[in-house]
């Protein structure tokens, strides 16, 4: 059996780490790209402006400095509004930026800016008769949208969310240099010590490629059941 | 109020930014009256029957739906729109819809289609709804495609299970907009044939069509529609054989 100097169990931890936080990225992602790109569609321009500010701003500026910025910045941040309340209403109010949170937040903010790109084409990819269908069988907007939009739209929306899922679990790679022990961060560790690069990142790509390997299938499947009634075209 | 009518409009005005579409239309139906609403493209035709289920929101005049007229209002912008917009679904339930280009549902079943309107919106049992589906899908002629998707069907099989749909909504009325328009000629009969045979049931019926045969031969009543105006109104035979207006004789004459 492949001896890992008795890292193993600190890995096998660093990768719940990891899968953990891809996860939770990926909730905040999917709901922050629903609202972005319900936002960015809506008639109202303070909607729109808030919304394309977001994604302009995220899909500018490199993940890393994002990343840094959340996490150092966040500190500050909590510190200076511990103090104000420390000052105003003599509350002892206090707590630590916790990498862990530091890092789901900034890696569902860059991609719940992409999601709202992915959602937004693919709501715009839906039919209207199918809506104006809806709407002259008696159909309440909420009933509308779950029946009939939803359903249309996550057709053009998986193969993004896919891609972006992909890139996200990637991502999670980063917070490693916020101090958060995922898995890369423990075979970093681990290869430094033993002065054994290979023998420690080779698990960890492995790692990272079955659970993307893993998620592939799993939306192949997703995205076959989406695609109910659609004939494809070869 | 046995006998009250399905459908009044009462002067159905349709802007467009600055263009005017329709000027006035006004309609009164009789229980199983079949309407046919013919014209050249952009005579408001098809914008009149989609005014009537609040596709489009009329800019001004009046649409009664068995004695219950729908409650406009007008919003920050000036614009009108209807009040309650609980009342249009319950009054969209009333006016099944065939589309031109059939719009089923495409990632649901022909049975889930025609089931979902009466059991989400009617509020029907869904064994019922079923039931009731079974024997419409009967009706038309496809009942053996039930668990097809509808892209699986050809076009005039995807339209007679729209009509279906239609009609498991059991509506006062049912506006059909160009239901043969989108389909080969080839396939054009079957649907004008369960058409023919609904208006025979005694349905209530508002057909928006180029197809003069079937206006001329199935219809009670034929309106012709210029320019947003009604030019010519009346019963087919008034219409077709003996028309008062110039612009109808130039409508039927023979182009080639």
């Amino acid at each position: 059996m492949f001896d890992l100097k008795g890292y193993g169990p600190e890995l096998l931890s660093g990768a719940v780490v990891t899968i953990e936080l891809a996860f939770l990225s990926l909730a905040l992602a999917l709901a922050l790209g629903l609202i972005g790109a319900a936002a960015k569609l809506s008639n109202s321009r303070v909607a729109v402006g808030i919304a394309t500010t977001y994604t302009t701003l995220i899909r500018g500026v490199p993940d890393l400095v994002m990343m840094l910025l959340f996490y150092y910045g966040g500190q500050v941040g909590v510190n200076m509004i511990s103090d104000y309340i420390w000052a105003t209403y003599e509350v002892d109010f206090f707590f630590q930026f916790d990498p862990f949170i530091a890092g789901t937040v900034t890696i569902g903010l860059i991609f719940g800016a992409y999601m709202t790109e992915t959602f937004r084409g693919a709501f715009l990819a839906v039919e209207t008769g199918q809506v104006e269908a809806a709407r002259a069988y008696g159909f309440s907007q909420w009933h509308t949208f779950r029946r009939v939009m939803i359903p249309q739209m996550m057709r053009h929306a998986l193969p993004g969310i896919g891609n972006n899922w992909q890139v996200l679990l990637k991502t999670t790679a980063l917070v490693s240099i916020i101090g958060l022990t995922d898995m890369v961060r423990v075979a970093e560790e681990a290869a430094k010590a033993e002065r054994m690069p290979f023998h420690f990142f080779i698990p960890v790509a492995f790692v990272y490629l079955a659970l993307t390997a893993g998620s592939e299938l799993f939306i192949k499947w997703l995205d076959k059941r989406a695609n109910a009634g659609v004939i494809q075209e070869n | 109020m046995a006998d009250q009518a399905p459908l009044i409009c009462k002067d159905i005005y349709k802007t467009f930014a600055e263009l005017e579409v329709l000027k006035g239309i006004s309609l009164e139906t009789c229980k199983g009256d079949v309407i046919s609403l013919i014209g050249s493209s952009g005579s408001g035709k098809s914008t009149f029957l989609r005014c009537i289920n609040l596709l489009e929101t009329p800019t001004s005049g009046d649409i009664i739906v068995h004695g219950d007229p729908i409650r406009f209002t007008s919003n920050r912008k000036g614009e009108r729109i209807p009040a309650d917009n609980k009342q249009v679904e319950l009054i969209r339930a009333k006016l099944s819809m065939v589309f031109q280009s059939f719009n089923l549902w495409s990632h649901m079943t022909v049975l889930e289609n025609i089931t979902e309107a009466p059991i989400n919106v009617l509020k029907v049992p869904k064994k019922e709804a079923i039931e009731r589906a079974e024997a419409y899908l009967n009706k038309v002629g496809i009942y053996e495609r039930k668990d097809y998707y509808p892209a699986q069907m050809s076009g005039g099989q995807q339209q007679r299970a729209a009509i279906a749909r239609a009609l498991a909504m059991e509506p006062e009325v049912m506006l059909f907009d160009e239901p043969t328009s989108a389909l080969d000629p080839e396939l054009v009969g079957e649907v004008l044939k369960v058409m023919q045979s609904l208006a025979e049931e005694g349905r209530t019926m508002i057909v928006v069509t180029h197809e003069m045969a079937f206006a001329k031969d199935v219809s009670s009543q034929v309106l012709f529609l210029h320019q947003g105006v009604i030019e010519e109104q009346g019963t087919p035979a008034k219409v077709f054989d003996n028309p008062d207006s110039e612009r109808m004789r130039q409508f039927l004459a023979p182009k080639f």
